[in-house]
Formats: C-alpha cells, sequence, structure tokens
C-alpha cells in the first residue's frame, strides 16, 4: 500500500512547524548580556505619553554612559488592575521576567512574599543617593523581612478639593480649612440649601470605583479616627488585620450620611466605573462639584493636550488638607501610595537593573519626572528645590502632607481586604445596610479573607 | 497489510491530535489540576494540593451563588429566550420580505454581530447610561426615565446580548428555511393551514435540529459572555450583574486566587455541559 505523497508530506511540515514552534517558546527570548529589559505601565491614553517621553530621554542618559550597554523596553498597556496581573504572570519566569519593573505600594508586599522580586540592600548599601529618600517612602517598599525591594520614584497625598465659585455662591469662606468631619458636612449642607445643582461633596465610594474608593474614601476617614497615628486596619504587633474597631463604623456612617443626605452625587453616578473620568473632566471644570475628597494628581488631567485644558484651575479650586474626625492631633490625614523600581528575582541582569535605576534617579532627573507626572517627591533634595516647589499650583500643599500622611498595610491580603471594604461602603450608598451591619459583614469577610488573621479591637 | 493501512491513514491526522493535545487538552488538565490547589498570582510562596476546599468554598460563597443565579437568567433571558427567538422571527420574516428590505435588515442585524465585543460593550453603555440615548427616546415620548445600568443592569446586559447575538441564530434558521421543501408548505397552505399553524407543524418539526443546534452554540457562547458586561457594568452595581464569568475574573485576577477562580471555571464548564446534554436529549426526540 503506497502512502500518497501529499499526505505525508503535510504530516511532515506539519509536525516540523510544530516542533520548531516549541522551540521557539523553549529557547527564552534571546537574553543578550549587554541589554537591560525594562517592563512598565503605559497610558491606556494614547494622548498621554509622560512617562514613555521621560524613560525615552534616560535610555538616551543610560546608553550614553554604559557604552556597548542597551536599554529595551517592554511597556505593558493596560489599566491598573490588568497591569498587575500581567506582570505578576511575566514574573513567574525567567523567560519572561525583565530586567527591572514599574511596581504600585499598593501590591509590592505581596509580590515580594511570592518571592517574585529581589532584595537591593546590597546595592543600596554602595548607593549614597538613598539616604536623601524619606524614611516613610523607603518604608513603603519594605517587606516583611525587614530588607528593601524597591526604589520609590514618588508618591502622592490627598485632601480636600473645594470650587471657590461655588463657595461664594454658598456664602463659605474662601480661604475654607474644615477643623472636623462635622465641618466638612456642614459645608456640604450649605452647598445643598444655597447653591442647588451643584453636588455638595464627592467621596468616592463602591466596588465600581475600586481601590479609589478604599484610598481616597473609607480610609481618608479611618485613618483620621482613633488617636490618628495607629494603624486602623492592622495591627503590627500581632501582624494580624483589625476587625470590630468603632473607627471603622464611624467611617461608614460618614459615608451613609453623605449618601443618605444626598450630599453626595447621585448614587448610581457614584456607582458608575467612570465616574471619576467624569469628575476630573467635567463636574470640577465646570464648577457642578462643591467639595471633592481626591488626590494630588488631578492636574494632570488639566494639563495643555489632555483634551480637557484647565490652566487656571489654581484660581478656582482651593485646597484644604482632610482634617481628624474630632480635629484630635495631629489634626490632618492624608494617605500615599506611589510607584517603586524593581528587581524581579528572576532577572538576567540585575546589576545592569540597578544602575539604570540609579540613572533614572539621579538628582536632576527625579526632578525632571516630578514634574512632568504632577508627582510627589520623595527626596529631600528635589522636595527642597525651589523649581520643583513652584513648577505647579498646589505641589508645595501636598509635599507638605508628605510629613503627616500614611501609607496602606499593603500585606498580601490587603488587596482583598480592600474589596471587603469597598463592599461595606457600597451596602451603606445604597442604603442596603446601616453602618453597624455593613462592619459586621465586613468583619466576616475580613476573617474570610485573611484566613482568620484578626484581631477585635 | 490492514494495521498498516490503519497507521497510514491515520498518519495524516497526528499533527492535529498533537496540537489539540498541546494546546487544548493540556491547559485544560493543567487548569483542572489547579483547580485543586490553592495558587495565588501572588502573595504565596508556594501552592499546596487543597482537595475538593475549592469547590466546598463556592458552594458556601453567596457571591458564587449569586452569579450562578445570574448566570441563569442571563443565559435564559438573552440566548433562549431573546437570541433564538428573536432570530427565528426575523428569518421567517425576511423569507417574505422584498429583496431591498431583506439586505438592509440582514446588514444591520450582521453589523451588530461583527462588531467587536467591547466596542459593541460601550455602544449599548452609550444608549443605556443615564444621559443616554433610550433616556433620550423616553423623554421624546414623555415617558419617566430610568437609570437602566443601574436599577436593571442584567436586564440591561441581556439586551445588550441579544442586540449582538441574533445575527447568529438569524443565519442558522435562515439557512434551516430555505432547506423545507416548497412544496410541503404550499400542500399545507392548501389544506388551509394558517400561518401558525404551519409554523408550528410543519416549520418548527422541520427545523428541529437546526433549532437544538442554535441553541447548543448559543448557551455556549452566552455563558462565556465577558467583555460585554465589564464594560457597561462591571458586573455592579454591587453583585446585580455579576455572571460566573466576571466572578471568576474577580477571584483570578483581581483577588488573585487562580486556584479559587480556575475551580469556579470548571463549574462553569459544567453548567455548560449540562445545558448541552438537555439540548442534546431534545434533539433526540423523534417528534
Amino acid at each position: 500500500m503506497p502512502v500518497r505523497p501529499t499526505a505525508a508530506l503535510s504530516a511532515l511540515l506539519t509536525a516540523a512547524l510544530a516542533a520548531s514552534a516549541l522551540t521557539a517558546c523553549g529557547s527564552g527570548s534571546g537574553s543578550d548580556p549587554n541589554t537591560v529589559k525594562v517592563s512598565y505601565k503605559q497610558s491606556t491614553d494614547n494622548s498621554v505619553k509622560v512617562m514613555d517621553t521621560y524613560l525615552a530621554g534616560i535610555k538616551k542618559d543610560f546608553e550614553k554612559k554604559h557604552p556597548g550597554k542597551k536599554v529595551q523596553f517592554v511597556p505593558i498597556k493596560a489599566p491598573d488592575s490588568e497591569y498587575y496581573t500581567k506582570l505578576q504572570q511575566m514574573l513567574r519566569s525567567p523567560r519572561t521576567a525583565p530586567d527591572l519593573v514599574y511596581e504600585d505600594t499598593f501590591l509590592i508586599n505581596s509580590d515580594i512574599t511570592s518571592g517574585y522580586l529581589k532584595p537591593l540592600d546590597p546595592y543600596l548599601a554602595k548607593w549614597p543617593d538613598w539616604s536623601r529618600f524619606i524614611g516613610t517612602a523607603k518604608a513603603a517598599a519594605q517587606g516583611q523581612d525587614g530588607k528593601t525591594y524597591g526604589v520609590p520614584d514618588g508618591t502622592d497625598t490627598r485632601g480636600l478639593w473645594f470650587d471657590k465659585r461655588v463657595f461664594k455662591k454658598a456664602g463659605l469662606p474662601l480661604n475654607w480649612q474644615p477643623r472636623n468631619w462635622n465641618d466638612i458636612l456642614a459645608a456640604a449642607r450649605t452647598i445643598k440649601r444655597k447653591v442647588p445643582g451643584v453636588t455638595p461633596l464627592n467621596v468616592y465610594t463602591g466596588k465600581p470605583a475600586g481601590e479609589r474608593a478604599t484610598m481616597q474614601g473609607m480610609e481618608m476617614l479611618l485613618y483620621g479616627t482613633g488617636d490618628g497615628r495607629s494603624d486602623p486596619l492592622y495591627d503590627s504587633g500581632s501582624k494580624k488585620w483589625i476587625a470590630g474597631s468603632r473607627g471603622f463604623t464611624d467611617s461608614l456612617k460618614f459615608v451613609e450620611t453623605v449618601y443618605k443626605e444626598k450630599l453626595g452625587p447621585d448614587v448610581s453616578d457614584a456607582l458608575d466605573p467612570n465616574f471619576a473620568t467624569a469628575v476630573n473632566g467635567e463636574l470640577l471644570p465646570q464648577g457642578k462639584l462643591g467639595i471633592d475628597l481626591d488626590g494630588s494628581w488631578l492636574p494632570q488631567a488639566w494639563l495643555p493636550g489632555s483634551g480637557h485644558e484647565w490652566p487656571d484651575w489654581s484660581k478656582q479650586l482651593g485646597l484644604a488638607y482632610m482634617p481628624t474626625q474630632n480635629g484630635q492631633a495631629p489634626g490632618k490625614v492624608s494617605m500615599s501610595g506611589g510607584w517603586t523600581w524593581a528587581v524581579p528575582a528572576k532577572a538576567a541582569h540585575p546589576d545592569l537593573a540597578f544602575d539604570f535605576i540609579r540613572t533614572l534617579q539621579t538628582e536632576a532627573n527625579a526632578k525632571k519626572w516630578y514634574i512632568a507626572n504632577s508627582g510627589i517627591s520623595v527626596r529631600k533634595d528635589v522636595a527642597a528645590d525651589p523649581s520643583y516647589a513652584t513648577a505647579q499650583p498646589g505641589i508645595k500643599f501636598f509635599t507638605d502632607l508628605v510629613s503627616s500622611t500614611h501609607y496602606r498595610p499593603a500585606y498580601p491580603a490587603y488587596p482583598k481586604v480592600s474589596t471587603a471594604i469597598q463592599e461595606a461602603m457600597e451596602s451603606v450608598t445604597t442604603g442596603d445596610a446601616s453602618a453597624q451591619q455593613a462592619a459586621r459583614t465586613y468583619d466576616s469577610t475580613l476573617k474570610d479573607v485573611t484566613g482568620g488573621q484578626v484581631v477585635r479591637k | 497489510m490492514n494495521a498498516r493501512r490503519g497507521i497510514t491513514r491515520a498518519l495524516p491526522l497526528t499533527p492535529a491530535v498533537v496540537l489539540i493535545l498541546l494546546f487544548l487538552a493540556g491547559p485544560i488538565a493543567y487548569c483542572a489540576y489547579i483547580a485543586f490547589t490553592d495558587l495565588q498570582l501572588t502573595g504565596q510562596a508556594h501552592a499546596s494540593f487543597v482537595g475538593f476546599a475549592n469547590f466546598r468554598r463556592a458552594f458556601r460563597d453567596d457571591a458564587f451563588l449569586n452569579a450562578v443565579w445570574l448566570t441563569l437568567v442571563f443565559t435564559v433571558l438573552s440566548s433562549l429566550v431573546g437570541q433564538n427567538t428573536l432570530g427565528l422571527a426575523l428569518a421567517a420574516l425576511m423569507k417574505r420580505a422584498s429583496k431591498p428590505v431583506r439586505t438592509l435588515t440582514g446588514g444591520i442585524v450582521v453589523t451588530a454581530w461583527v462588531l467587536p465585543e467591547v466596542v459593541a460593550g460601550f455602544l449599548l453603555y452609550a444608549f443605556f447610561r443615564r444621559e443616554g440615548t433610550l433616556n433620550a427616546i423616553l423623554d421624546w415620548l414623555h415617558l419617566p426615565r430610568q437609570n437602566w445600568l443601574f436599577t436593571l443592569p442584567i436586564l440591561a446586559v441581556s439586551f445588550a446580548n441579544v442586540w449582538r447575538g441574533t445575527a447568529f441564530s438569524m443565519l442558522v434558521y435562515s439557512a434551516a428555511l430555505d432547506e423545507i421543501p416548497a412544496e410541503i408548505t404550499e400542500a399545507a397552505e392548501v389544506d388551509g393551514a394558517g400561518g401558525w399553524r404551519r409554523m408550528w407543524h410543519i416549520t418548527l418539526p422541520m427545523i428541529r435540529r437546526s433549532i437544538g443546534t442554535n441553541l447548543m452554540l448559543n448557551t455556549l457562547q452566552t455563558l462565556s459572555v465577558f467583555g460585554l458586561i465589564w464594560v457597561m457594568t462591571r458586573g455592579g452595581p454591587g453583585n446585580r450583574s455579576q455572571t460566573l464569568p466576571l466572578f471568576m475574573y474577580e477571584q483570578a485576577f483581581q483577588n488573585s486566587m487562580i486556584g479559587y477562580g480556575t475551580a469556579v471555571a470548571l463549574l462553569l464548564l459544567i453548567v455548560g455541559a449540562l445545558f448541552s446534554v438537555v439540548y442534546l436529549r431534545l434533539l433526540r426526540t423523534e417528534v
């Protein structure tokens, strides 16, 4: 029985193709000893090229200083949550791990626990610039083992933005500074009464807003309860998460009041996943929002070329720090996050990668970066530089907050804890549960997602 | 000789089989394995085998049960009732329509189908949102407006899926209707059977197999709809439009519990298989 030549040929061909495809997968991506691969988060908005432009300049700088060495960028174009996922998948294997990655402090501890990152202490010890970074920022990139796994390239702080046009109509002072939570609610009630058609106060809430709700919303309240200094979410002494705290219920009550008294945005708007874009792009510029509890980065959205330029914003918007619940010491609250440059445990060229960090973090380059992305400096030398402090209105205000800011307990369970917080907020926002009920549900969810690592306080 | 012949005949199939094993069966087997571990995307140094813990957890998890219920609602509303019935109705109507009408309708329906899922999602988000087209129409008709994505999210996404997926049913049924010999319909007509009777006693029995196939494919596709719902509501508000694929995504990638997410995916596979079995049984019954 003769074999039909075509069948045999096609079989052979396909087998050969499959084999070559497989070996291509297996042989790695051809790591060149002189090339450092750098992954970062590329904006999903095509008109925003801040990071790309900045990094392109650093690449030039680096290649000039290190003859024969090359930088290859592996940008990941994705929204935050998908960026983390993609990055974590890449970090799992030496074939896909880049030499340097851009890590959010939100997840850095999680990734450290997974063994994805390399401790940088031996490098940092020999790097004089490290002493110029402020302590809290250094701590944000520290693992539970006390080693440091990332170099922060800035941070953010949070406060109250208010619209002077609205305040004028409401008869409220233009140098407004609330001393406690009641002052904020009182101002919102006045706006509601005197300036119809304007949303008095925005506090991000619910699962659609994601980490934005947890950090700009709940935590800005929660960290202002109690003594205002110790961490109300996580007890570092017993290494357990805190359940049943009075501050938690009080914070939920604040959110409940905002939405129950209709001081906040319409509930269906607040729970629209795209609401933040509306706040930055429409509500604030159009004078339709009285007070906004939000982050230091807002002016990024109003820069030339952003699609909604608003060069005059600093004339129309005022800034106030977020007060503690009853005005107790230290009086003000801010939360900070930010990003770091980290070296994957499976990186092929960690030395070269650290050299790239050093180029990124020369004083001049760091300053360039802070100014370009409206970032808040974590370097004392840059923070003291007048050309940084005056680069944009508001920078001084938000940089001063760094001294009284809090970092999240970004341990591995944190993302799940954060989701539980959002669910609690959402149920009081919609009126499905009272603050007490929502806090009880949170306590039981907390126990579940942290594997029972809970302490009642 | 016979054995050799068998081998020679099977030979051309090997590459395909190898590829399927490698790229389909391999990942599925790996998924099945992961579903029995506590593997996390991040936050864990080593994964360990946990047996059926993920599955037990799922059935105790209110959010999972909620997702199962919503998946059933979504599938029944949008696939069984919506796409299937509307597709058949369109196909039947188009058979009698004039050529320009047929081309135009067909074109519009198929466009919705050809659009990428995410684009369709954005279009329907724009249609249903508070300042969207639907409310503008309601205003014009002096009817009360609604925030559809907030008050009736599962209905809105079901409608979106009907809008997007009806074309497939329509094409399947158009082909099936064309297969019915004209004599039979004419004979029935001569015997005095009206439109409904012809539909019920002749058309439906004759396209029974197409109905089964179509229902099966529709259902399986609808069960896995993700992008459309993600873009329109992200499963919210709360969990009120969180079907199983979205629940799975949340567990696996947002809470980084890959093991649990994969277990949910396997359960989704089982739901799909159950639907398929039901349809296959329907197909078998003789009229």
